[in-house]
């Protein structure tokens, strides 16, 4: 449905993106996760058609982006980075606007507006100007525009950046159940994001495609845990000798934080041995009054991902 | 070229304009000051039954040419800036949608508007028609080379707008570029009035070009003349839409 091959962008020298290549099923839900200024939103420009790769292609529901452009766009919903609104329309006239623009009938904008806005829960505001929403109404009128006209491809740029938790939640729902029918890709800088909503992810950094693997896989690869802080009441040195001597556990370091003993452990990435630990504690007869994994940063991750290849490829 | 996409961006700028008091502002001060003019030039002591009058202004530049200049680029500003600032721009490029056909929707409504503003003062003439016994031919020149000068600004004025995301630069851009167009041959009467250059400046201001219509005299020089414009400045204005891509 989606198939990018070599896309490369320089800004002047600068190379925004460099050989990335993909393909997406019909379908697939696709998360690109990256910090800021990796390259997820150039790589989707160029996919959506907004601006033309340095070198590549991108070929979307068999239409070349660069080739057949007007094909190809119409076949694909976009929702930006900064939600693209006309602030002197109402929700309905910009829907209406949207809908006419890529070249739907009439009755049929008339009746997929309805659809939409019982899809994205805009019941309420159809009538309101655009101006007087709130950011997360915004961030709906975003989507209800790019899955308007049931293009096969959705694009959708940080869709639940800057929206409060609950809509966040409510906001994932959407593009979860767009999957199936729509073939979606979505950007985020969110870990748990990328789990919750996609197949596979695709994690970018400094331009390039660092990993591309199911999220089962990505999260089993990197490992569920792999650092354990532990607070525990005892005779620091041996609670700190008996943690190290835990199978699976690389090192056990002391931190005094508010007078209280905790002990960080860090451990292989590939096991869970939080139980092994809890019980290591109870035998001595310590008391246990916290153990809390603590999960990898996106940094971490990339850290991780980065220095694995450089192994490999040395 | 679809002309279903240019109507539907055509219409949805026409109705911006009815709820924005921007265009209604520009229409009042338009039609005060050619009012003004057209009156001033049918009861002053040689009073004729024309609308030069109300096309060149008896008094500064508050003729109905040199105003459509002024007030070109006050309707255009907002066309192509706003949407550069508001980041619609990225849906309007990534829908299905042709360059051009954004520029010509968005360039016909405000041509649209500006005819409007023309249409209302028919009652000119109309007048001239209930006390008078106007000649109709350099009344109809007259109103047609008025539409074409409205053309050329409204083409150099979405060029403005296409340059910049501000809407304040894109007006003094596409005013800068309208006066020098206008007013052009007043830099021929600095030189030597023989040199082949003094030819050249004088052809291209607009103002030369608008004179023979008005008394009434057809001539299609000065209609290609206008017509060339429209094209260059449209044709630019597409050209610099399409390089938004690249930035």
């Amino acid at each position: 449905m989606i198939e990018a091959r070599g896309l490369t962008k320089f800004y002047g020298d600068f190379p925004a993106i460099e050989d990335v290549s993909f393909a997406a099923e019909p379908g697939e839900v696709i998360g690109f996760l990256g910090p800021n200024g990796a390259g997820k939103t150039t790589t989707m420009r160029i996919i959506t058609g907004f601006t033309p790769p340095t070198a590549g292609t991108a070929v979307v529901a068999g239409h070349d982006v660069q080739e057949e452009p007007l094909d190809a766009r119409a076949s694909i919903g976009y929702l930006p980075e900064t939600v693209p609104l006309y602030t002197d329309m109402t929700v309905r006239e910009y829907l209406h606007y949207m809908g006419e623009l890529r070249g739907m009938t009439k009755s049929r904008v008339r009746a997929r507006v309805e659809d939409v806005f019982g899809l994205c829960r805009l019941e309420e505001y159809t009538d309101s100007l655009v101006s007087k929403l709130s950011k997360g109404y915004r961030q709906r009128v975003g989507i209800a525009q790019a899955i308007l006209h049931e293009p096969p491809v959705l694009v959708l740029d940080e869709p639940t950046i800057g929206i409060d938790p609950r809509q966040v939640v409510e906001t994932r729902q959407i593009i979860r159940g767009l999957g199936g029918d729509h073939t979606v890709i979505l950007s985020t800088h969110i870990l748990p994001e990328v789990s919750m909503v996609c197949d596979r992810v695709l994690i970018i950094h400094e331009g390039r495609i660092v990993v591309m693997d199911t999220a089962e896989r990505l999260s089993a690869r990197l490992g569920g845990v792999s650092r354990v802080v532990m607070d525990v009441r005892g005779p620091r040195e041996q609670i700190q000798k008996t943690l190290a001597t835990v199978d699976g556990v690389s090192e056990v370091t002391l931190s005094d934080a508010g007078g209280r003993q905790q002990f960080v452990v860090e451990c292989a990435p590939s096991r869970d041995i939080r139980v092994e630990l809890a019980r290591a504690v109870a035998d001595h007869g310590w008391g246990l009054v916290e153990l809390r994994a603590m999960g990898l940063s996106l940094e971490e991750i990339f850290l991780r991902l980065t220095t694995e290849d450089e192994e490999t490829a040395a | 070229m679809n002309v279903r996409t240019i109507r539907t961006i055509w219409l949805r700028e026409l109705r911006s304009y009815a709820n924005s008091p921007n265009a209604w502002v520009i229409a009042a001060i338009f039609l005060g000051l050619t009012g003004l003019s057209f009156a001033l030039s049918v009861t002053g002591r040689y009073p004729e039954a024309t609308i030069r009058g109300f096309l060149f202004g008896p008094i500064g530049p508050i003729g109905a040419f040199f105003l459509t200049i002024l007030i070109a680029p006050a309707l255009t500003m907002r066309l192509l800036a706003e949407e550069q600032k508001l980041g619609t721009m990225e849906l309007l490029l990534t829908a299905p949608v042709r360059d051009i056909e954004i520029v010509f929707g968005k360039y016909l409504a405000a041509l649209t508007i500006l005819t409007g503003m023309y249409a209302l003062t028919l009652y000119f003439p109309l007048l001239l028609f209930f006390f008078g016994s106007p000649d109709v031919i350099p009344l109809i020149t007259g109103y047609f080379v008025l539409f074409l000068v409205g053309a050329v600004a409204v083409a150099v004025g979405m060029l403005g707008s296409a340059l910049t995301a501000n809407q304040i630069v894109a007006a003094i851009f596409s005013l800068a570029i309208l006066l020098v167009l206008w007013l052009f041959n007043a830099t021929a009467a600095l030189g030597d009035p023989d040199h082949a250059w003094t030819d050249v400046v004088t052809f291209l201001a607009m103002n030369e070009h608008v004179r023979d219509m008005a008394f009434g005299v057809f001539d299609t020089r000065d209609i290609i003349y206008f017509l060339s414009l429209i094209v260059f400045f449209l044709f630019l204005t597409v050209r610099a839409v399409e390089t938004r891509r690249w930035r």
